[in-house]
């Protein structure tokens, strides 16, 4: 998992890996450890990324996949 | 002509110069190339730094594609886009865009219209290090509207 932007600082780094079967248990499992953290996810304009792609919805996921949660963008 | 763009971050300093030169060797069709470069500014003082975080694989791909989108609107023979990541110094290059086209307005309107782009919606995440600490930076109204220009 990739936290980005302002998201790497609440997160306490911005790479890790966490094992979850979908995005509901991997934002569950964030949300457990860090309920501040697990907000920040789901706040507004936050959208998240499947392997590189944005993703809205559910998703499953395996073993290598990378999730990334990408807080509003700002622009170059 | 099946026009590709290239999109290349880049965590080091580039020189534009040199860009330019090789952007226009090796043309025989293109009558026009136009280019912009964006500096960072010292804002007297107030920023002595700009970071910029990319999503390699992500950020590149998505410049990509509205590079390809100008390539289509404004019939371009090329685009190349170069953009900073990482620290920035005050003076330093954060963005370089050349466009080649048949005739000048192509190329000027495509220019302008990738900076409004990068500028506004390109995924970047900026923070300005400054005198009192970092601050996160979000598009400016005027960024937003500049880029509303070319939506139809």
């Amino acid at each position: 998992m990739v936290l980005f932007g302002r998201l790497a600082g609440q997160g306490g780094g911005r790479d890790r890996v966490v094992e979850a079967g979908d995005l509901a248990s991997l934002r569950a499992t964030l949300s457990a450890a860090d309920p501040e953290l697990g907000e920040a996810l789901s706040g507004p304009g936050v959208q998240v990324a499947v392997d590189k792609a944005i993703v809205r919805g559910e998703r499953v996921l395996t073993a290598a996949t990378e999730v990334a949660f990408l807080p509003p963008m700002s622009g170059g | 002509m099946i026009a590709t763009p290239t999109i290349t971050l880049a965590d080091q300093p580039f020189e534009p110069g040199l860009l330019v030169t090789a952007f226009c060797t090796d043309r025989q069709e293109t009558g026009a190339i136009a280019t912009f470069v964006g500096l960072a500014r010292a804002e007297r003082g107030a920023a002595a730094a700009l970071e910029l975080e990319a999503y390699p694989g992500f950020t590149d791909a998505a410049i990509g594609e509205i590079a390809q989108a100008a390539i289509d609107r404004f019939n371009l023979h090329d685009v190349h886009i170069v953009h900073r990541t990482g620290r920035i110094a005050p003076g330093e290059a954060i963005v370089f865009v050349a466009t080649a086209a048949g005739h000048r307005r192509a190329a000027f309107e495509a220019c302008d219209f990738l900076m409004d782009y990068l500028k506004s919606r390109a995924p970047f995440w900026k923070k300005e290090h400054g005198p009192d600490g970092v601050r996160w930076i979000e598009p400016t109204d005027r960024d937003r509207t500049d880029a509303e220009r070319w939506d139809r």
